[in-house]
């Protein structure tokens, strides 16, 4: 049953698992407006089992959800899971979201509109009309966000967004979601990359089935939570004020204690 | 005879006048289908479900029941249980539909074999046949047809979301379940419209063959659906046309000029659109079956 709440977003005692296993156990957390969360874990943690349930395509087998009457939620998939020759192009893309308003294939004057501000809002104004497979790993992540920001959303769910882009992708991206949530957004990621998100994220989810942690980069990313987390030994730098996670076993060529 | 009267000579034929009429049809219904179901990778279950209503086929007239009903009941249902079973995914989705739709197939071979073919030629149920194209085969035609054009029209944008990433369309509200069933609703009846044109072993070609073609031609899926059609509409009318001339069924002669058409587009293309049908069924992971 889905109940209301002030938060956009609410899981109270969340179990949840397929054929009969579970992947998330009791696990209660909010998304409030305006948050910008990282949920972090390693591969069958449980984060993309998150995502489902906070987007309602899955159902808890124990505890509840509720939602902000009204509250709008879009979705970007993995890179890797999209079929990249698929045949259209990239505002035929964008505006599949429109797919539940509007049925018939050609688009309104407004549709059109509304596409190439959102696509100028995320500076690929002229890609309009580029195949899906010419454009690069940064360009598809903005093709897939500006597909989800069509729809108006509150809140935006991505799974993995810096997967399999390298490193300037990953700050191009990450960047651009600051903005986003800057503009008021409330945006919630996953990701294994804890460097990758210590700077650009306020607020992270440590997720082993369980929320083993949640808190600021500095009160996540430590070495006792991060154990708990991976199943594995690692040490945290401190660099800039950051937290930087380094392998345990190059620590001491480091000179510096995890 | 000069060559213009050859030529000319199995268009004063009414029957093959009708029988043109409905091959260009179904090559054209065969091409628009074909786009949905090369790109969502069900090729495997059009060629499954064809084989399947063939059961149908052959059960309807023992019971006494009009052919087309009793096939296409018998074709829906088994559209609906393969549906079913890839969307569950409890059990692998080819296995379970080789048992059901190999099954039903043996089950129709097994009938007309013990009963005797009490209803329409079994030869032209699995090859297709020139001869015997009824009023009422085209009409069935023209239904499927239209009924196809406005499901994808009307539902366009809808069957375009669900084809590339149904995940994300199931978030953004298109009702995922019924889209897909509607769509199994089309192909049954596509493949029980084109039965007595093309046959059971043969219809997959039909559905496949130009889809790919217009894969290679074209980026845009628009343009891919109107170019599969006509595409298949082509190869449907020259296909029934050699096959009068050369006196094969008309099945196997519109699925070669299918596969003519594929090497002549290869050829030109030098191979490089090729790539364009690569991962052509390539899916996000069912939202059902993946954990984190």
């Amino acid at each position: 049953m889905v109940n209301t709440t002030d938060a956009l977003v609410r899981l109270d005692g969340v179990t949840f698992g397929y054929d009969g296993a579970p992947v998330l156990r009791d696990v209660s957390y909010a998304v409030e407006a305006g948050a910008f969360t990282g949920i972090v874990g390693p591969s069958g943690s449980g984060k993309t089992s998150l995502l489902r349930v906070l987007l309602g395509t899955v159902k808890p087998h124990h505890g509840s959800v509720s939602r902000r009457p009204g509250v709008a939620v879009s979705y970007v998939p993995q890179l890797e899971t999209v079929n990249w020759n698929f045949p259209v192009t990239v505002a035929e893309c964008v505006l599949m979201s429109r797919a539940s308003k509007r049925l018939l294939p050609w688009a309104t004057p407004q549709e059109k509109a509304d596409v190439a501000a959102v696509l100028n809002r995320l500076g690929i104004a002229d890609l309009g009309h580029r195949h899906i497979r010419e454009l690069s790993g940064g360009q598809q992540q903005r093709m897939f966000i500006a597909r989800a920001l069509i729809r108006r959303p509150q809140l935006l769910l991505m799974d993995e967004p810096t997967s399999g882009v390298d490193v300037a992708t990953r700050h191009e991206v990450l960047h651009l979601l600051g903005d986003l949530n800057r503009d008021g957004l409330a945006i919630v990621l996953t990701t294994h990359d804890l460097n990758g998100m210590a700077a650009h994220l306020p607020h992270l989810v440590a997720l082993q089935q369980r929320i083993i942690a949640s808190g600021t980069p500095q009160e996540v990313i430590v070495p006792a939570v991060l154990e708990q987390t991976f199943g594995a030994r690692m040490d945290v730098l401190m660099h800039l004020g950051m937290p930087v996670v380094v392998d345990g076993n190059h620590v001491g060529a480091l000179g510096v204690a995890g | 005879m000069s060559t213009w009267q050859t030529l000319l000579d199995p268009f004063q034929y009414q029957f093959f006048q009708k029988g043109l009429l409905a091959a260009v049809l179904a090559g054209a219904l065969c091409g628009l289908i074909g786009v949905y179901v090369t790109l969502r990778g069900m090729s495997y279950i059009g060629h499954g479900l064809a084989h399947a209503i063939f059961g149908g086929f052959a059960a309807a007239p023992l019971i006494g029941i009009n052919v087309v009903l009793g096939a296409g009941v018998w074709g829906l249902a088994s559209a609906l249980a393969i549906n079913a079973v890839t969307r569950r995914r409890r059990i692998g989705a080819d296995a379970a539909i080789g048992v059901v739709t190999t099954a039903s197939f043996a089950l129709g071979v097994a009938l007309l074999s013990r009963f005797g073919n009490k209803g329409p030629s079994f030869d032209a149920a699995l090859f297709g046949s020139i001869n015997g194209v009824t009023r009422g085969d085209l009409i069935l035609l023209v239904v499927a047809l239209v009924f196809a054009v406005v499901v994808f029209t009307a539902l366009y944008r809808a069957f375009l979301f669900t084809t590339f990433d149904p995940e994300v369309a199931d978030v953004s509200g298109v009702p995922v379940a019924r889209m897909d069933a509607l769509l199994m609703l089309v192909l049954s009846l596509s493949i029980l419209a084109t039965l007595t044109i093309i046959g059971v072993t043969l219809v997959a070609a039909t559905i496949v063959i130009p889809a790919v073609v217009a894969r290679m031609l074209t980026d845009s899926f628009s343009r891919m659906l109107w170019l599969s059609s006509s595409i298949g509409a082509v190869c449907g009318g020259i296909g029934m046309y050699l096959s009068f001339q050369i006196e094969v069924p008309s099945g196997t002669t519109i699925v070669l000029t299918n596969t003519l058409v594929f090497l002549v587009v290869l050829a030109l293309t030098g191979g490089r659109t090729l790539r364009r049908t690569a991962r052509m069924d390539d899916h996000a992971e069912p939202r059902v079956a993946v954990a984190a």
